[in-house]
């Protein structure tokens, strides 16, 4: 199980063990996390997943498809850091990753 | 392409009304036509189609050849192909008439359409929707004071459009005492000639000039003031819209309007009805108002307020074992895939508290997907957060009537009677 740490806007801090295989949206939505939604089940379809990667990790995450892309380019708040977290697989190395998110999905 | 007469209707050698879907040859059935949808009479013929052939071929109907895509995951596949389906020229099964036709991002590809897309969405935003929660929790509350108790009135005219209609006011900053012009031009603009909206292609077309002109002059009047939230402003402002042309102007107009209109609309009279249909879940909403928010989201799934989204094929694809042929046309039927048990659990259920309640397709999914999703669940929770604080039971005493088309799936009368929380 590795450590994932999941921030609020608002600060509040989730700290959850993910399993290596499963996606990082599916360790917010299966552990309470709030402020991920994920409307499309995890298909890179909606947007609604849309987190903040803290710099340090967004090397060691496989790179974003086209289709991912797509979608995050249409998100009134995205950033340089910004991802989709149905599309980010939990890996070894993922362990103590920390990720923030914004304040709405859309 | 003909119009589709009120001759032509229940008799008409295109409607399916009264017929069994599981008593003709699967080749036959034909979901375009407006009869079925209008009398409530298409759930069996979409269940056929998408247990025994899924992604259909109808080769005759009143708007030609077409393919039906019946599933859920193959809807969503098709969705999230804009390479492969365009949205061009038309997302309408119809056509379109060449000298009618309003150009708007929902039926462009990329890259135009994610220029036009990006600017327009801020209006509609959450960051934005936080600022309109208060007026439009306000102007619920308004319409709800003056509704009769214990007397029987039409909810759709009543509630459903008056609420979104002063909405789309508020949206376009448009002139609150004449907001029934939008609610008018948003019901020409989709209307089928001949079937009591608009008689025909000219008068729609004269009603949809009207709404230009008008929107024209709010357009010359804010782009010389500071950049303000509502739509026109940020059109007439925003870097890559600035210069749009007068008609792609009014195609993202009627565009928003259309967008916030019938499909809100419908969803608000949805609820009442399944709500009325299913008791059960009555009950368990007025002991557990915390259901809401799912319940909104299970509504704009049972309800389906836009029975499909068309595409044209860009190229030869195979889709389930079918061939595609460049040019073909394809339905995306949200109204089959989320009633499809491969996906959804009883889907047949109105169940407020179902899991997973929005992963319904009725925004569509991909970069097409509803950008005022988040402003349609927005004013549906406040209007029953408001609702519950005031009626127990809100009454439908007679049939529905419904919309005549194929695409709007809604209601054109709902009679009520309110009965007060003592």
């Amino acid at each position: 199980m590795k450590n994932i740490i999941f921030v609020e806007h608002d600060g509040t801090e989730h700290r959850v063990e993910a399993r290596v295989g499963t996606s990082l949206m599916l360790a917010a939505v299966t552990n309470g996390v709030p402020g991920i939604d994920a409307d499309c089940g995890g298909s890179c379809s909606c947007a609604t997943c849309h987190v903040y990667v803290k710099e340090d990790w967004l090397e060691k995450i496989s790179d974003k498809s086209e289709m991912e892309e797509a979608m995050l380019s249409l998100s009134p708040d995205r950033k340089l850091n910004s991802r989709l977290a149905c599309q980010i697989p939990i890996t070894e190395e993922l362990d103590g990753l920390e990720v923030s998110m914004p304040e709405f999905q859309f | 392409m003909a119009d589709l007469k009120v001759q032509e209707d229940k008799k008409g050698k295109w409607s399916m009304i009264g017929k069994d879907p599981y008593a003709m040859p699967i080749e036959e059935i034909d979901l375009s036509h407006p009869g079925i949808w209008q009398a409530n009479e298409f759930l069996p013929f979409l269940k056929r189609l998408r247990d025994e052939d899924p992604v259909h071929y109808c080769a005759r109907s009143a708007v030609g050849p077409y393919w039906s895509i019946m599933k859920y995951k193959d809807i969503l596949a098709v969705d999230t192909s804009p390479d492969i389906y365009s949205s061009e020229p038309t997302i309408s099964i119809v056509d379109s008439f060449d000298e009618f036709t309003l150009p708007s991002f929902i039926a462009m590809d990329r890259p135009k359409h994610d220029e036009q897309r990006q600017t327009a969405q801020s209006v509609v935003a959450p960051g934005n929707l936080k600022r309109l929660e208060v007026i439009i929790r306000q102007r619920v509350c308004r319409i709800l004071n003056n509704l009769p108790l214990g007397k029987e009135f039409d909810w759709v005219q009543n509630v459903s459009v008056e609420l979104t209609t002063q909405m789309l006011a508020t949206l376009f900053d448009f002139p609150f005492e004449d907001r029934h012009k939008l609610t008018y031009w948003s019901d020409m603009a989709t209307a089928i000639p001949g079937r009591g909206v608009a008689e025909s292609q000219e008068e729609r077309w004269a009603a949809i000039q009207e709404c230009l002109a008008y929107f024209t002059q709010l357009w010359n009047e804010r782009v010389g003031n500071e950049p303000g939230f509502d739509l026109v402003s940020m059109l007439a402002h925003g870097e890559k819209t600035k210069d749009m042309p007068p008609m792609e102007y009014l195609g993202n107009i009627i565009l928003l309007i259309v967008g916030g209109n019938d499909t809100t609309r419908n969803s608000i009279s949805g609820g009442i009805v399944a709500l009325n249909e299913n008791p059960r879940e009555y009950v368990k909403l007025r002991n557990n108002v915390a259901l809401i928010p799912n319940m909104v989201s299970e509504i704009i799934r049972w309800q389906t307020p836009l029975a499909y989204m068309r595409r044209t094929a860009k190229q030869d694809t195979t889709l389930r074992g079918k061939e595609i042929k460049a040019g073909d046309k394809v339905i995306m039927w949200y109204a089959s895939g989320n009633r499809d048990d491969e996906v959804i659990e009883r889907p047949n259920d109105f169940w407020i508290d179902r899991p997973q309640a929005r992963q319904h397709l009725s925004f569509g999914f991909g970069i097409h997907r509803c950008m005022g999703n988040r402003l349609a669940e927005m004013q549906l929770r406040i209007l029953w957060e408001e609702i519950m604080q005031r009626f127990k039971f809100i009454e439908v005493i007679g049939n529905p009537e419904r919309v005549y088309s194929s695409f709007i799936k809604g209601y054109t009368k709902l009679p009520v009677v309110l009965h007060a929380n003592s």
